[in-house]
Parts: structure tokens; sequence; C-alpha cells
């Protein structure tokens, strides 16, 4: 019983040591942590660039939060400017921050708009469900903007954590409208997407940067930012750069 | 009074693993912004996510006692399959992950759920985004701990008394509230405890079926969450507060309530 324990300990031991002589030499698995935004160009990007990658799909603010407190990652693809400087100033970033991508913002509503909602201004009305993203999410922060632009004051009946939680809200008819990405809005295919005006939406800017010496993640970056890369995100709705 | 020695490799198991639990907390204290505690507690975001994690989380165990006691009164006066299949329903959401917890909410109670739609038809009622919807999310996942410990209590429970009670003419409902009742008071009281603490924690039903507003459904695990990158001293601080209060409470009702030796 004893002896069981202890090898079963010694065993453990032997496998933690196993792992972080794994760790350092070059293995093929590849670990990206991308804004929530991104999992559908991104999971296509796997698999047409041939690369074994992990990712970990998440709010930005989340991601970052994860990054700043120490977690294990070879690239981080943020969905705003602002989140990559986090991690740039903690000096995370093993190479330049690139931006690959832009996104505009529109709103999504059920199948077949029965609230008939045609503007940002008809967020405002009351009885109507909307959600947004947490303002501290890019997405959310992207929202408030459009809506001071359209001078339209919202009461949201949640703020979540994710963009993609905005979606699902929608898509499941729990939620009325909410303010998503074109990109969510084209691959969703479950909600409908209401354009907003250029002189009230606002452009995402999304950039990748490397946060580790891999040679690997400097490929994935290259491939994201290649042509066919490029194409990728252009069929999933996103903005060449 | 001679206490068996345990073995020293056991004693040194114990040590890991007590070391396993102890140092996320000690890393919790360690990086935890003192100096600021006193603001954070002040402002009024943590207020608000304090007052109404106390409301859900009490409220949720009230409505565990009134709907767990009679459910584990049933599973333990039943046997074989029925019994199997009951209580493995029962203790479905202690396994189930808190988010699939909360889409089955959804599904059930949300605007197009199987009671949602009807009720949404019929009386235009939205249980969604409202903290109705986080004490559901928090009863869901917290009550089979009631159950659990409630049902414990019923089968090593000394039957005679309630048989002695009957013998002496008392109808059921009589027994139950004044023989079977008081004697499950330590089971009851230590699985209200657990179940509280749960509710209190209580993140992924929530965030999915209830979303994240401050003062309607944003508990202090939402709280923590959404502070963590915008705020981190004050996730910190709405973390060692989670963390205190149960820790008061735990150690506070182990002798006198849980029956714990």
């Amino acid at each position: 019983m004893i002896r069981a324990a202890v090898a079963s300990l010694i065993g453990l031991a032997a496998l933690a040591s196993c792992q972080s002589s794994v760790d350092t030499t070059q293995r093929p698995m590849l670990t990206v942590f991308a804004a929530a935004s991104l999992q559908p160009p991104f999971d296509k990007i796997v698999r047409q660039a041939h690369v074994d990658a992990r990712f970990n799909y998440a709010g930005t603010q989340t991601l970052t939060a994860q990054l700043t407190q120490g977690a294990q990652a070879d690239v981080f693809a943020s969905a705003d400017s602002g989140h990559m400087k986090t991690v740039q100033d903690a000096g995370l970033l093993t190479g330049p921050a690139k931006i690959f991508a832009h996104n505009r913002l529109e709103i999504a509503v059920g199948k077949g708009n029965p609230k008939g909602i045609h503007t940002l201004a008809d967020l405002s009305r009351p009885g109507l469900v909307v959600v947004l993203a947490d303002p501290s999410v890019p997405a959310g922060k992207y929202a408030q903007q459009a809506l001071a632009k359209a001078g339209v004051a919202v009461k949201p009946a949640s703020l979540e954590l994710e963009v993609t939680a905005v979606l699902n809200k929608v898509a499941l008819g729990e939620a009325d409208a909410g303010i998503v990405y074109v990109s969510d809005v084209l691959t969703s295919g479950k909600v409908d997407g209401i354009p907003i005006p250029d002189s009230q939406n606002v452009v995402a800017d999304y950039s990748i940067a490397g946060v580790s010496h891999r040679r690997a993640a400097e490929e994935f970056i290259a491939f994201v930012l290649s042509s066919q890369g490029q194409a990728i995100l252009a069929g999933a709705g996103f903005e060449k750069v | 009074m001679s206490q068996a020695r345990i073995p020293a490799p056991l004693l040194l198991l114990a040590a890991a693993g007590l070391l396993f639990f102890l140092l996320p907390l000690a890393g919790l204290v360690a990086r935890a912004p003192w100096a600021q505690v006193g603001r954070e507690l002040a402002a009024p975001e943590t207020a608000t996510a304090l007052e109404l994690s106390m409301f859900c989380s009490l409220t949720a165990t009230l409505v565990a006692l009134v709907l767990g006691i009679p459910l584990a009164l049933v599973l333990s006066r039943t046997n074989g399959l029925l019994r199997s299949v009951l209580r493995a329903l029962t203790t479905l959401p202690m396994v189930l992950p808190p988010v699939v917890g909360g889409v089955a909410l959804l599904l059930a109670f949300g605007r197009r759920g199987l009671i949602g739609a009807p009720l949404y038809q019929a009386f235009g009622l939205q249980i969604p985004f409202t903290t109705t919807a986080t004490v559901m999310a928090e009863t869901f996942v917290a009550m089979p701990f009631l159950v659990i410990a409630v049902e414990g209590g019923l089968r090593s429970l000394d039957q005679r008394y309630e048989e002695a009670a009957r013998a002496l003419g008392a109808k059921g409902w009589r027994v139950f509230s004044r023989v079977t009742l008081p004697l499950l008071r330590p089971a009851i009281f230590s699985g209200a405890v657990l179940c509280w603490a749960r509710a209190l924690g209580e993140f992924g039903a929530t965030i999915t079926f209830a979303g994240n507003l401050p003062g309607r459904t944003q508990t202090v695990p939402l709280a923590v969450y959404v502070a963590l990158e915008t705020r981190p001293d004050g996730a910190f601080v709405l973390s060692l507060i989670l963390l205190a209060v149960s820790l008061v409470i735990l150690i506070s009702l182990r002798d006198r309530w849980l029956g714990w030796p």
C-alpha cells in the first residue's frame, strides 16, 4: 500500500520532469491565444497551414490577464491594439505586433428580424432585450463607441464576457439584439445582421504577435499575413489589411 | 486513549495534499493589495456585487431547503433501480460542468425553452438576465450538496424514534416535523452550509443562464472575473473577501452544527 503510494509519487515526479524535457525540444504543437471572434477563420487556417496548434479562444481581456499572469503561449492574437500594448508593456512579446485584419460592428438580430430593428437608435426601444459585450471586452468597448457616435443610450440586459456569448444569446432567442462583429454574423448563420453606417461604425484592428521564441510561432503569423491566410480571413467576414 | 500512529509516508502525502490547497490561497494573500483593501471594500461595485451575492446565495439555500429536504426524504425511502435513477438525477449537477447546467437551464426556462416559451407567450415573463435566473442557477448547482447530506442523515437515523412516535399515535406530518426534522438538524445544517458555500461561488451556470449585469446578475465571482483585467486589485480584494467569509463560516459552524468531531 505504502509502496504503491510512494511508487505513484515517484511516477508523478517522473512524469513532471518528462513533461518539462519535452517542452524544451521542438514540439510541433503550437499554443495560440486568440480573441473569441477569431475562432472560425483560425480553425480553418490551422487546417490549411498544416500546423499542429491548440487554441485558447476567449475574450481578449481574459487572454491578456492570463498572459500577464504567466500563462505559456506561442502566439497572441488580439481584437484590439490596447490589450496588445498591455502584453507588450509586460515585456512578453518576442516580435513586433502586426495588424492582420479589421472588423466592423453589426447589429445581430433574430432570423427574419422579428422585432424590426434597423438602426442603433432602435436599440433604445423599451421592452427590447439588448445584450452587449462588457466594456472590458474589445467588442464591448467598440459597441460603446458606436452607440456614443450615434448618440444612443441603451440599457443592456447583460454585459457578456465574450462577443461570441452576445451572439449566442441572440441566436438562442434570449436576446432581441446584440452588437457583434460583421464576421460573427457571417460565420454564425443563426442570426441576421443589420449594418451600421460608417459614420457610426467603429473599425476594429486585430493584431498578432509572437509570445515565445519558437519558429513555428513565426511561421503561423507569416501564414496569417500571407495571401492565403488573408483570403481565409476575408471569407470569414474580416477585412484584409 | 492511544491513537494509532499514522505511517510517515501517509503523513507526507497528507502534507502534500494540504499544501496543494494552501498554496493558491497563499498566492492570493501574498498578492493582495492590503493598502487598498479599505478603498476597494468601499467601492460601490464591490458593495453591489457582495450584496447581490449574499441575497442570491441565501435565497438559493432557502429554496434548496424547501425542495431538497423532501427530495432527500423520498430518496431515503426508495430502493433499487428507482433510487439509483433518482439519485443520479439529483446529483447530476454536482458533476456536470456548470456551463452545461446553464445551457440546460436556458433550454428549459429561456424564452424558447420547454417551460420558458409558454411562460413568455402567455405572460411575457422572461427569466434569463434576471436576479431570479441567478438564484435558479445557484440552486441548480448547489442543491445536490444539501440533498446528499440530508439523505445521509436520514439513512443513519435510528428509525425506532419514528416508530415509537407512530406507535404513540402520531400521524405522518407530525412525525416528520416533531421527530424526523429535529433529529436531522445536524445533517440539514451541514448540508445547508455546503449548499450555501457552493451557491456563493457559482460562476458558470450563472454567466450562461443569467448573464452579467452589475446590481442584477453580477455576483462576486462574476465581478472577480470582470475585474481581473480592468481592476486586478479589485479582483484580488473580492476574492479575499469570498475566501475570508467562507473560511469564517466553515470554521465557526464546525463544532456547533456540523456534527463533525
